[in-house]
C-alpha cells in the first residue's frame, strides 16, 4: 500500500477530504497510516502494515477492509505514520550492541541459592 | 434466528466447518500461542454451500412464494455485485478498490445463498439461475442495475441499497422460513457495515469541496427516482407477510426514511424532490441497462457450459 515516494498531503486527520474522480494530483494524496491488529483477546496489537486514508475514521475502515478480511482480528489501531518516531538504523552499534556481553542482566547468569523455592 | 421444525437446517450443517487454517503450521487447538496479526481462520457462519447442501438433501425446501421472494433478493444482490466489481482498479484509491470489492463479495455471497435456496423449488443450481436465465426472468429492482456513474453515484446507490437491505434483513431474521431467516442473520451484519461505509462517504463528499458536494447532490438526484420501487407491496409480499415469512416492503419505509434522513441532514443535503420511476423489476420489466450487465456476466458460462477452472 506504500508508494515509492513519501507522499505529503494537505489533508489533515479528521478533516473531510474530497475524492478526486480522476487520478489523484500530486500533493493531494491521502496520508499514510500504520495499522496494528490484535488477533485475539489477551494478545497485544501487532503491526500488520500500512495504508492510505483521508482521516482516522476512514483509516480504521480501510484497515478493517484490508487487514481483517480473513478473520484476523478483534481490534485495530491506526496511527498516522508521521507520528511514529523510529530509531536510526545507522546507529545500530551504539543503540543496540551495548547490552551484548552483559550476561549479568540475565537471570541465568546467577546460580540458584540453596533452599530458595519457586525459581 | 427463529426456526421451525419443518424447515430447520440440520445442526450438522449449521455448525462448524472445521479448522482450515492456511499457511500456518502448528496452529492447533486454541491457536493462541501461534496467533499473529495475519492468522487466517474461516470462522463459523452459514455459507452458500451449506444452503446448497441442505437443499440437495431435501432438508431445506422453499415454498413457491419463498422461492420467488428469494429470487428477488438474490437477483438484487447479484446484479449489484456485478456492478460493484467494475470498480476494482478504478476506485479513487487502492484502499477504496478493496472496500468496494469487499462489499461486492458480501453481496455476491448473499446472492449465492438466496439463489441456492430459490433453486431448491425446481432443482436448479445457483449457477443455473445466475447464468442461464434471460433478462425478463430476473426479478431485481431497477436501482441495482443503474450504472456506476462517478464515485458519488456509486456511493449514493450503495447508501440507498444498504439502508434498505438492513431494514429488510433485520426483519427477515424472524421469518417463519428458517432458511430465509438464517441467510438474513448472516447478511444483516455485513449490510450494517455497508451502511457505515456509504454514510461515511456521503458525509465526506457532501461536506468536502464544492466539486465533491455538487457531485453528491447530483448523485442523489440520479438515484432517488428508483427508491420507491424498493418499497412496493404486491400479492407475493402480501401472502408472505400474512404467513410471517417476510415483511411487507412498505413497512420498511418509515425506518429507511428516518435513518437515511439523519445522515442526509448531517451532510446538509435535502431528500431529492424527484418523480419516482414506475418500477416493474419484480415482474421482470427492466431498464435498458440489465441486458448489457447480463451479457457481460453470462457470456463465459454460455459460451463454455460447464467450464471450470
Amino acid at each position: 500500500m506504500i508508494p515509492n515516494d513519501t507522499p505529503t498531503s494537505q489533508a489533515r486527520p479528521g478533516t473531510p477530504v474530497a475524492v478526486a474522480p480522476t487520478e489523484p494530483q500530486a500533493g493531494n494524496v491521502w496520508p499514510i497510516w500504520e495499522v496494528f491488529v490484535r488477533s485475539s483477546r489477551g494478545l497485544s496489537h501487532v503491526h500488520a502494515g500500512s495504508l492510505h486514508a483521508p482521516d482516522a475514521a476512514m483509516a480504521l475502515r480501510n484497515a478493517r477492509d484490508l487487514y481483517t478480511r480473513r478473520n484476523e482480528g478483534v481490534s485495530i489501531w491506526v496511527v498516522p505514520a508521521d507520528a511514529i518516531a523510529s530509531s536510526d538504523p545507522d546507529s545500530k552499534g551504539s543503540f543496540f550492541e551495548s547490552p551484548q556481553g552483559k550476561d549479568y542482566r540475565h537471570a541465568t547468569y546467577y546460580t540458584k541459592s540453596e533452599g530458595v523455592k519457586h525459581l | 434466528m427463529s426456526t421451525t421444525p419443518e424447515t430447520a437446517l440440520p445442526a450438522e450443517e449449521t455448525a462448524g466447518h472445521g479448522d482450515i487454517n492456511v499457511g500456518v503450521t502448528g496452529a492447533s487447538g486454541s491457536g493462541e500461542a501461534t496467533a499473529s496479526a495475519t492468522r487466517i481462520t474461516p470462522g463459523n457462519a452459514l455459507r452458500p454451500e451449506d444452503i446448497a447442501l441442505a437443499v440437495s438433501r431435501g432438508s431445506a425446501k422453499p415454498s413457491e412464494d419463498a422461492a420467488e421472494f428469494a429470487l428477488r433478493l438474490g437477483d438484487d444482490a447479484l446484479i449489484l455485485a456485478q456492478r460493484l466489481g467494475h470498480w476494482i482498479s478504478r476506485a479513487p484509491e487502492l484502499e477504496e478498490d478493496v472496500a468496494l470489492g469487499n462489499i461486492a463479495l458480501d453481496e455476491l455471497g448473499h446472492a449465492r445463498s438466496f439463489l441456492s435456496y430459490a433453486g431448491g423449488l425446481d432443482g436448479r443450481s445457483e449457477d443455473d439461475l445466475a447464468y442461464f436465465r434471460s433478462e425478463h426472468e430476473f426479478r431485481s429492482a431497477a436501482l441495482f442495475e443503474q450504472p456506476n456513474g462517478d464515485f458519488a453515484v456509486t456511493i449514493a446507490r450503495q447508501f440507498v441499497v444498504s439502508y434498505y437491505q438492513f431494514e429488510l434483513y433485520r426483519r427477515l431474521m424472524s421469518s417463519t422460513d428458517s432458511t430465509l431467516a438464517g441467510i438474513a442473520a448472516k447478511a444483516v451484519k455485513e449490510v450494517d457495515y455497508h451502511r457505515d461505509h456509504s454514510a461515511q462517504w456521503v458525509l465526506r463528499l457532501a461536506l468536502g469541496t464544492d466539486e465533491s458536494r455538487q457531485r453528491m447532490i447530483h448523485a442523489f438526484k440520479v438515484v432517488w427516482p428508483f427508491v420507491d420501487e424498493l418499497f412496493h407491496d404486491d400479492e407475493l409480499t402480501g401472502r408472505l407477510s400474512e404467513a410471517g415469512a417476510a415483511p411487507q416492503p412498505s413497512s420498511l419505509r418509515e425506518d429507511f426514511d428516518r435513518l437515511t434522513g439523519e445522515v442526509l441532514a448531517e451532510a446538509e443535503l435535502e431528500v431529492p424532490n424527484v418523480q419516482p420511476t414506475p418500477g416493474g423489476g419484480r415482474r421482470g420489466l427492466h431498464s435498458e441497462h440489465l441486458g448489457y450487465i447480463l451479457a457481460e456476466m453470462q457470456v463465459l458460462a454460455r459460451e463454455h457450459p460447464g467450464a471450470s477452472w
